[in-house]
């Protein structure tokens, strides 16, 4: 990858996770309201996951998506917005942080029933088919969802139809407080995938270059027509579950140990082990990041909700 | 003006809509090869080949799913849920999902899906099998709801829904698929939200929908023997419902029976009262009558499930009680 490039990566990344540290801020100072899930800790896997799509590829998620938002070019003022349940938010304050959404990216939204989104990826990528387009659909959703049915119906669906859906997994060990062993008789969430015939990986998702690396290869197999992959990625979410969970199921230790191999600091270093990159560089990365964030934060503030007879627009459609 | 089956006219409007647009595709359970567990989808993969017209597994939820992520997509789906009954796996994807996502996403998107599902008692299929499930439907905001009752309804509303920019549930009656009635062989789609008004009269208006819809009208004809003229009105579209047609009608007769085949807690009749009692309490000379199925899940003997469902007679004894006569 270029320098360029990998100053991009860099600055997703700060932008990610600076947005949520924003959010968390908000959301004590009581600016935003109900369910807030940050994606601190995960970075690497929306950003590696993304980063070989084309603008035209469509991306659905789950309801941790701020992230998504963001990577896929969303405006982080629209986002903290949204947050604040402003009229000028990406949906006008309607959806709120767990359902972002911009059909002009190709971003088609967070939803918040865990694995609800697995089979609207099928029927979006039934279209790309029908169409005879060369698009791909890249679906989040946690290790969470894969206990649901609608999921395995998805998937089967997917793989039935030879869809170009890449499912991406993002195993974070942790479905709000229950561990992974205590809610899934397989811990392996590849091997629960592998069942309905398609290539299967299991990808350290802390780690940018081998996240993009799988990706890359999923991607120009569904735009191939090669029909669906599955890639678990391995994570962690630094937070609770939400803003209002604790997240005392946890050991210090453990989250000590997800924290040391943060990757933003890996990343960093695999960019200066091949190109000369002063931390000057780096600091105006991260200057702009703020500036950027300061203005979400601006926007947001000054914005106002939609007046309450607006309850009832938006319904439906002419 | 050639006549057709109920059956009959919902496959026409299907062909006709695919055939005017390609954005359309039909799938579900058994739909294609099979041409529908009740035969309603016959020829339309022959016609429109298995791309446009294709089976899906048995599994409603994403059936649905798949639906809303088409049209996220730009197709207009149509899909087919073997029956209402199934639709209680899908839910979630109807109800959480379909739709209340255009609100959610503040009307960036529009989803032109429709799910069409036959249901209905009478045929001793059980508690599994029998259920009219419309109120779930129609409870919720962000969905359109149709329930015609005639052939050339089911023709037009399928029309309507097909063109439709929004999510449109079809219940279509499966006791109903055999009746037969006239429909044109070409014709333009009907008007969501309005009803008909079947057979005009002045003593007493009862209003029904789907198979109801039969029941109120033979209930008429046999208080027609008594010398009492009751007048007929079809919702046809539960969602939006016309309460003009049936303002209009209570507050001309003075009376309102209303008749459903499902349950009566928080009903479509207990809706249908309440507005009659919003909107025209002072020309009422009597309560609205109620005729609901039984407020029990169906059972299969025979006798017992007759015993659920509204008869003509019960009409016919809601209306005398109304009348007083």
């Amino acid at each position: 990858m270029k320098k360029t490039e990998l100053m991009h990566v860099y600055y997703l990344m700060r932008l990610a996770r600076g947005f949520e540290t924003r959010a968390a801020e908000q959301y004590m100072k009581g600016r935003i309201g109900g369910f807030c899930h940050l994606y601190s800790g995960e970075e690497a896997v929306a950003i590696g996951a993304m980063w070989h799509l084309r603008k035209d590829d469509a991306v659905i998620g789950s309801y941790r998506d701020h992230a998504y938002y963001l990577i896929r070019g969303g405006d982080p003022r629209k986002a903290m917005a949204e947050l604040f349940g402003h009229e000028d938010g990406c949906c006008k304050g309607k959806g709120g942080s767990m359902h972002l959404f911009d059909p002009a990216l190709n971003f088609f939204g967070g939803y918040a029933i865990v694995a609800g989104e697995c089979p609207i990826a099928v029927g979006l990528a039934k279209a790309v088919q029908l169409k005879k387009e060369d698009r791909v659909v890249l679906c989040f959703f946690g290790d969470g969802a894969t206990n649901q049915g609608v999921y395995h119906e998805a998937l089967n669906m997917a793989s039935l139809y030879k869809l170009p859906v890449v499912w991406v997994c993002e195993n974070n060990y942790y479905a709000i407080g229950t561990s992974v062993p205590r809610a899934s008789a397989r811990e392996s969430m590849a091997q629960k995938a592998k069942a309905y015939g398609m290539p299967v990986y299991v990808v350290d998702g802390m780690d940018f270059f081998k996240m993009q690396s799988v990706a890359e290869r999923a991607i120009a197999a569904a735009r191939a027509g090669g029909g669906p992959s599955f890639i678990e990625a391995k994570c962690y979410r630094y937070r609770g579950h939400s803003m209002s969970d604790p997240a005392t199921y946890r050991s210090k230790e453990e989250v000590e140990y997800w924290k040391s191999r943060d990757p933003i600091p890996s990343l960093k270093k695999a960019v200066q082990n091949d190109f000369e990159v002063g931390e000057e560089e780096f600091a105006a990365v991260d200057a702009r990041v703020t500036q950027v964030l300061d203005e979400a934060v601006r926007f947001a503030e000054a914005g106002h909700e939609l007046p309450p007879e607006s309850r009832i627009d938006d319904i439906y459609a002419e | 003006m050639p006549k057709i089956t109920y059956r009959e006219a919902i496959n026409q409007a299907l062909f006709e809509e695919m055939h005017r647009d390609p954005a359309i595709i039909v799938f579900g359970e058994d739909v294609a090869l099979y041409e529908g567990s009740f035969k309603v989808t016959r020829g339309l993969m022959k016609e429109f080949g298995p791309e446009r017209v294709f089976d899906t597994p048995i599994s409603e939820a994403a059936i649905v799913g798949m639906a809303t992520g088409a049209a996220l997509g730009g197709l207009r789906p149509a899909a087919e849920l073997m029956t209402v009954n199934f639709a209680l796996v899908a839910m979630d994807q109807i109800l959480n999902h379909l739709a209340v996502m255009r609100y959610m996403f503040g009307g960036q998107v529009a989803l032109p899906v429709t799910i069409r599902m036959p249901g209905g008692g009478g045929h001793q299929l059980g508690a599994q099998h029998s259920h009219s499930l419309e109120v779930h439907f129609v409870h919720t905001p962000g969905l359109k709801v149709l329930y015609p009752a005639t052939p050339v309804d089911a023709k037009g509303l399928l029309k309507a829904a097909l063109r439709e920019n929004n999510p449109v549930i079809f219940l279509e009656h499966e006791g109903l698929y055999n009746l037969e009635g006239e429909v044109p062989g070409e014709m333009e789609p009907a008007q969501i939200g309005r009803a008909a008004v079947l057979r005009a009269g002045a003593d007493a208006t009862i209003i029904g929908y789907g198979a109801m819809t039969h029941v109120a009208l033979e209930a008429a004809r046999t208080l027609e023997s008594l010398g009492l003229d009751a007048e007929v009105i079809d919702l046809r579209s539960l969602r939006p419902w016309d309460k003009p047609t049936v303002m209009q009608s209570v507050a001309r007769t003075h009376h309102a029976i209303v008749v459903e085949e499902s349950p009566p807690v928080c009903g479509i009749a207990a809706e249908v009262a309440v507005n009659i009692y919003e909107n025209v309490f002072d020309q009422l000379d009597a309560p609205v009558e109620r005729v609901s199925g039984a407020d029990a899940p169906m059972p299969y003997a025979k006798n017992l499930e007759q015993a659920c469902i509204p008869h003509a007679e019960d009409v016919v004894a809601a209306v005398r009680k109304s009348l007083g006569r």
